[in-house]
């Protein structure tokens, strides 16, 4: 017996919001139950909520929250690999494994994700060019399938399964528990090196220099135009030796309660000024072009997590945030395009990330592949966000490249298919698996990921 | 000091048994679900460096309750603290309708637990000693203070297990084991979700770190929150000609 619960649920980005009907599941057996008792409606797993659009939302079907499958299973101190159930957050990992001297293989810009999305979205994290995605350092994984089956996936055993199930959106089956290798840190700092950057030029320069660091990332002024496109911070970073000392940052000092998005909700905060106060502040708060300095974790990889639900402070329309890659291109040419329509088309680009990928190796929805990634979000403003969206989406898809599928709320099916051409052999796995098309999402359903088979 | 959790994989007994675990108890966790039991002692083990040991057990299975208790003892030589964590609320027009379904609500709420009580009450008052007292504590609920027409099988239920740890309470002093009665309100559980109220809704974290705090200063009879201990004493106030007229 399963209790369903009708709750409104949005993604990160606040649109779409949607009212589903939800199971909150305290065990896998009551996930087995929820199946058994689905009555022909669809079904989707949904963790902590941190996809930005529509990719854990299911509109017409079962919503199984999954935060409280939180457990951890087994940890190998010798070898790093840890077993965990998928409600486990890397924000938990950090907290009780850091202080052990081990850390997350991968991590994205916020801790607040669960390990089962970690691997549905097959994350990317900013030592994509050295270590890959998430589910590079997973060794296997426990699905739960639509018949109520629960089948063990590793790269030997239903290896296809494995593969489609990383990026798979959790579409293949419920992900129960999987095992992910944890690295050995030596201290809870970080060193990092922040350089300002005048432009594109100046960020493939430090970029390039900075290739033997395991992370790096940048921070780009989306508003900056012509000569100065591309104009922003470039941060590279490592873990430190042990005995490393931190200086706290100035966020530090005030009471947590205060640094909340709630306090700001609010629809006019962010406008064409602020958007572009904002941006000049960041790269001014640099004054050296260069700066050396150890910081906590915390602020190094997850510097926005420092304010509780900074999405409220997009109001109540909400935003999107426009993720894509174009591959390498020794002039940028895609690149310089789609920056310049951005900062030509009275959007607002409030916060802007690029980092350059490492190889791809992936099932057919992953979405890092070798070249540059861009990151903006833009406040909710109807069509005008709309249609340089899809604009965009031409040069992206015209150069070869893709937008993230975790990020994205409105791209059409012929941009989907021109940006991930191998969506048909994953979509083969997925059926063989799920034949009755039970997992679903209003994501899959605008892609047209999980049709009825013809 | 070890513990012995009976209904283990319940969200109020997980987070009591991580409070034991983090001060660094050993623990025997015993459920219907021994996967799900396992599955908890392992997050204990690796959170804690805990000693958990899992193990099945059916309340409605009355003769193996003895034998159980005899097994946790064995393995983790003793028990200290006994917490009775299960229940099954059902569902009320089910029980109404089928008889088999209310008498399964009374047996694991009220017969299983006084089962498994007088097992633990042998257990201890046979292994008391001047250094060891022990402690058991039962789980009821503010539902148990008043029958209500919208979840009668569940509250007499749990109204006769509170009634019987009064009792046990008195005749376990001369051994010195104490017994407490944890009766809870509102909290996040499968029971309350989806549960639309202004009255606020305690987290099983909050719950379990009242609970401990009240076995480790010896309560009676532990409300929780705190507030329902006013609001039960209101709502028995209420004449039963008036009471059985409103629609609570």
């Amino acid at each position: 017996m399963s209790t369903t619960v009708t709750q409104q649920l949005e993604g990160w980005g606040r649109y779409p919001r949607i009212s589903a009907e939800c199971v909150r599941a305290g065990s896998r057996r009551d996930l087995q139950d929820a199946i058994a008792s689905r009555d022909g409606k669809p079904m989707l797993a949904r963790g902590m909520g941190r996809a930005y659009g529509d990719a854990a939302l299911l509109s017409s079907g079962i919503t199984l929250l999954t935060e409280r499958l939180d457990r951890i299973l087994g940890f190998d101190a010798d070898t790093g690999w840890l077993r965990c159930e998928a409600g486990v957050s890397i924000a938990e990992i950090v907290r009780i494994f850091l202080p052990r001297g081990f850390f997350p293989p991968v991590v994205p810009g916020t801790r607040f994700v669960s390990v089962g999305g970690a691997l549905a979205s097959d994350i990317h994290g900013k030592n994509h060019h050295v270590a890959g995605t998430w589910s590079s350092h997973v060794r296997n994984v426990e699905l739960l399938k639509s018949t109520g089956e629960i089948v063990v996936c590793d790269a030997d055993h239903e290896s296809e399964l494995f593969r489609a199930t990383a990026g798979g959106q959790g579409l293949t089956g419920i992900i129960l528990s999987m095992e992910i290798r944890l690295i050995r840190v030596e201290s809870p700092a970080v060193e990092m090196e922040s350089i300002r950057v005048r432009n594109l030029e100046e960020f493939f320069e430090a970029s390039d220099a900075a290739s033997d660091w395991p992370y790096s990332v940048g921070w780009i002024n989306g508003l900056a135009k012509g000569n100065s496109l591309g104009r922003g911070i470039f941060m590279a970073g490592r873990h430190a030796p042990a005995g490393t000392r931190v200086k706290k940052g100035p966020l530090a000092l005030i009471p947590r309660r205060f640094l909340s998005g709630r306090l700001l909700q609010s629809n006019l905060l962010l406008n064409g000024l602020t958007a572009r106060m904002f941006n000049a502040a960041y790269y001014r708060k640099q004054l050296r072009r260069n700066i050396r300095r150890n910081v906590g974790v915390y602020p190094y990889f997850f510097p926005l997590d420092a304010v509780h639900r900074w999405n409220l402070m997009y109001g109540n329309r909400g935003f999107f945030q426009y993720q894509y890659v174009v591959p390498p291109d020794p002039e940028h040419r895609a690149l310089r395009q789609t920056l310049s329509e951005i900062s030509n088309s009275r959007t607002l680009p409030v916060l802007g990330v690029i980092k350059e990928f490492g190889p791809e190796q992936h099932g057919g929805l992953s979405f890092p592949t070798p070249g540059v990634t861009v990151a903006l979000d833009f406040p909710n403003q109807g069509d005008r966000s709309l249609s340089l969206f899809s604009r965009l989406d031409d040069i992206v898809a015209d150069a070869g490249g893709r937008v993230y599928l975790t990020k994205d709320a409105r791209l059409g099916r012929d941009a989907f298919r021109r940006m991930y051409p191998d969506w048909e052999r994953w979509k083969v796995v997925r059926d063989a698996a799920d034949p009755d098309g039970v997992f679903q999402s209003d994501l899959s359903r605008r892609l047209g990921l999980t049709d009825a088979v013809d | 000091m070890p513990v012995l959790i009976l209904g283990a994989t319940s969200r109020i007994a997980q987070a009591i048994a991580a409070e034991y675990a983090a001060a660094g108890e050993t623990l025997y966790l015993a459920a219907r679900d021994a996967d799900e039991a396992e599955r908890i002692a392992a997050d204990l083990r690796v959170r804690h460096s805990a000693t958990a040991t899992a193990a099945a057990f059916d309340a409605r299975d009355f003769d193996s309750h003895p034998a159980l208790i005899a097994a946790a003892a064995e393995a983790m030589g003793g028990i200290d603290i006994a917490i009775v964590a299960f229940g099954e609320t059902g569902e009320q027009k089910e029980s109404e309708s089928d008889f088999r379904k209310a008498l399964s609500v009374i047996e694991v709420n009220y017969t299983g637990a006084v089962s498994v009580c007088e097992a633990l009450a042998a257990h201890m008052a046979a292994h008391a000693t001047e250094n060891r007292s022990g402690v058991i504590a039962g789980i009821s609920t503010v539902a148990g203070d008043r029958g209500r027409p919208s979840n009668y099988f569940y509250g007499s239920a749990k109204g006769g297990f509170s009634l019987y740890l009064q009792g046990l309470r008195g005749r376990m002093r001369r051994h010195g084991v104490h017994v407490m009665t944890a009766k809870l309100g509102f909290v996040d559980t499968p029971m309350t979700y989806g549960l639309k109220t202004r009255i606020p809704i305690a987290s099983p974290e909050a719950a379990a770190r009242a609970i401990t705090r009240g076995i480790r200063r010896r309560k009676d009879t532990l409300y929780y929150p705190r507030f329902w201990r006013f609001v039960m004493f209101a709502i028995k106030a209420i004449p039963e000609r008036l009471f059985k007229r409103l629609s609570v």
